[in-house]
């Protein structure tokens, strides 16, 4: 089974799970006075449970035939291309995610910045830090400054 | 009328107005490069601005330059990127970005801005003569018309991008839908789909969503299959357009600054729905060799969201300062700042103050102006974005979509999000599927449910499908659109393997 399909199967087990929640579970909620609505907060999502269902069901059955055709990436031969690098990427993305409030933007973005060139292969590492360390000033001075909006600059610990 | 366009000029080229209107564009440029921050949000930051000024007309004439740069600022993100900061540009990147990707960057962005300033300039145009008249006419339609309409976008837009494969286009319209609802609606105070988490209280972010389909996979993909590095100095020779290529983007233009209108008079229709609506018209009436380059660079599918969507801008004001209701997010905002400057839009606005009427009419028209002569000889600058080493531009394009989630919702939550979204639409890009739709869908998942909402609350049911004869021609159209591309395909294959010549 292609990927596509199997793909469609997921997402048929999530319309599932979806129209599960629409049906049985959101109506006993409702305040007695919102029973009297013709429409109920679960009526639409109902409707697109039906509708996802019927959808995925014509992929995963393969009801509709397309000629299968390869994009820009064969993910048949994913190992070929540099997939280290993307996961290492991905993994990069998330540390950020969960550093950005306890280290403070000014460690954090400077950090990702620097690594994200070193995953990708830079090593001239001194133009990598300069140029990292005056982009992370110029964003957090137009995002905290010019526009107002609050980064915490330092780490907890700093008081930042 | 007359009388009213030289009350308009005196007041639009003071000094003080001018520096107003060049600033505006500037600002809203600069800031609108940056995705994640739309119109919406540079407009909400401006306001304090606007409102100290004092003077009403000056305040408006601001906050409209800014409205248009920033729509200008947010399709070169959306050209050079993929990284649509705004919901109007989305379909911009259609094709935008692949011609970016040919090397045609400069191309791409000088047929941005002459789109834009003719789709503005003729949007402002026809404000000056259809705004009285509008305003009746945009109160015709119901929100079951709304409805309807929306319905029908969504399946011009699953029946186009799924070339063949109407059923995954479907499908991720409806999982677009479906993400739409998570969260609390308008209609109904009342958590759905939330999972007991708070962070999803308020629904997915749309920037989180719109980095995460479009930016993200993009970024990805330049890692895993890193393309030839082209000359630096392509970008920028293929500046110009030539006479054979304006002649074939000329009547796109006129039809969509004038589609792109009448969508944006609509309230609550603006300039999202004007630019999916008018790629999908375009792609629809033009010729069959055309429509295959469609999605691959072509400068007709450039040209029409770009078109339409800012004369969709300028047609938004019509029920703003007619009606006094605001069509769009952004004209709410702006309603909200001519409140705080004790002026009341409404059908007395052009009786009791026509100078601000026509001030801001005549500004539009400047506006354009100084957006086209400030952007044309930028765009070589604007380019060289392309240039910057694979090294260094991949972590800036991670940095910029992480901070375009961050920055909308301050929820470091949002991030994780963003990454999780981002893995899910590469692997969905790895089967082709298409992503557009999902993005769509849930852009206007929220207000389709509310039109429907409505209707059904002032119909006791769906009976406003069949007693609405416009709804309901509507609906039809909607299902042809979805039917007919699978039809055609089953006869021609049908015809291909030589049973059914007959038919």
């Amino acid at each position: 089974m292609a990927l596509d399909r199997w793909i469609g199967l997921v997402l048929l087990g999530v319309c599932l799970v979806y129209g599960y929640a629409a049906w049985f579970t959101m109506d006993d909620m409702l305040a007695p006075f919102m029973q009297r609505n013709p429409i109920w907060p679960s009526t639409f999502p109902k409707v697109l449970s039906i509708l996802g269902i019927v959808a995925s069901l014509v992929i995963v059955l393969g009801l509709e035939k397309g000629e299968p055709k390869i994009g820009d990436i064969d993910y048949r031969k994913l190992w070929e291309y540099n997939l280290g690098q993307a996961l290492l990427l991905l993994a990069l993305m998330v540390l950020y995610a969960l550093l950005l409030r306890p280290a403070g933007f000014l460690l954090s973005t400077s950090g990702f910045l620097i690594l994200g060139s070193v995953i990708l292969g830079e090593r001239r590492i001194l133009l990598t830090v300069v140029i990292a360390a005056i982009a992370t000033g110029v964003v957090w001075y137009l995002v905290q400054v010019v526009l107002g909006i609050f980064l915490r600059p330092l780490p907890l610990f700093m008081g930042g | 009328m007359l009388e009213g366009l030289l009350i308009g000029l005196q007041t639009a080229l003071s000094i003080q107005n001018l520096i107003m209107v060049i600033g505006g564009c500037l600002i809203g440029t600069f800031i609108g490069m940056l995705p994640g921050l739309g119109p919406m949000s540079i407009i909400a930051i401006m306001i304090p601005v606007a409102i100290s000024m004092g003077d009403p007309s000056a305040a408006l004439i601001l906050l409209a330059g800014v409205y248009y740069g920033a729509i200008f600022g947010g399709s070169t993100s959306s050209i050079l990127l993929n990284a649509p900061g705004v919901a109007g540009t989305v379909a911009s990147s259609f094709d935008g970005f692949p011609m970016a990707r040919q090397g045609k960057a400069g191309k791409a962005l000088t047929i941005a801005a002459i789109a834009s300033f003719a789709g503005g300039t003729i949007g402002a145009i026809l404000l000056m003569i259809f705004a009285p008249m509008l305003s009746s006419v945009a109160l015709l339609f119901h929100s079951a018309e709304y409805f309807a309409l929306m319905v029908v976008g969504l399946s011009a837009i699953a029946a186009f991008a799924g070339t063949g494969q109407v059923a995954k286009a479907l499908l991720m319209t409806i999982l677009g839908l479906i993400m739409a609802t998570v969260g609390e609606g308008a209609l109904f105070n009342m958590p759905r789909f939330t999972m007991g988490l708070m962070d999803l209280q308020s629904g997915f972010g749309f920037i989180t969503l719109a980095m995460a389909m479009f930016a993200l996979p993009e970024a990805l993909f330049l890692v895993l299959k890193p393309r030839e590095q082209k000359d630096s100095d392509g970008d920028i020779k293929d500046l110009r357009i030539t006479r054979a290529e304006a002649k074939s983007i000329a009547p796109v233009i006129g039809r969509q600054s004038i589609q792109g209108f009448f969508i944006g008079v609509l309230p609550g229709a603006g300039a999202t729905i004007a630019s999916f609506l008018g790629y999908a018209v375009e792609r629809n009436i033009a010729s069959k060799a055309e429509q295959d380059e469609f999605g691959k660079g072509s400068i007709k599918g450039l040209a029409a969201p770009e078109t339409a969507n800012n004369a969709a801008c300028t047609g938004s004001f019509v029920p703003l300062l007619t009606l006094g209701i605001p069509g769009s997010g952004t004209t709410a905002i702006l309603l909200g700042a001519l409140i705080a400057l004790n002026v009341t839009p409404g059908p007395r606005l052009m009786i009791d103050e026509p100078q601000i009427f026509w001030a801001v009419i005549m500004s539009m028209f400047i506006g354009n102006l100084v957006l086209l002569i400030l952007n044309l000889p930028l765009i070589p600058y604007i380019a060289k974005v392309l240039s910057i080493p694979r090294n260094f531009l991949i972590p800036f394009i991670l940095f910029f979509t992480l901070m375009g989630a961050y920055i909308g919702q301050n929820n470091a939550t949002e991030l994780l999000l963003l990454v999780g979204f981002g893995v899910f639409a590469t692997i969905l890009r790895f089967a082709d599927y298409p992503l557009a739709p999902l993005l769509i869908g849930f852009i206007l998942g929220g207000m389709l449910e509310n039109n429907f909402a409505r209707s059904m609350q002032l119909y006791d049911g769906v009976s406003f499908i069949w007693e609405r004869p416009m709804t309901l021609g509507l609906l039809i159209i909607a299902a042809i659109l979805i039917i007919l591309p699978s039809y055609r395909a089953r006869r021609a294959r049908i015809r291909a393997s030589g049973i059914a010549d007959g038919d």
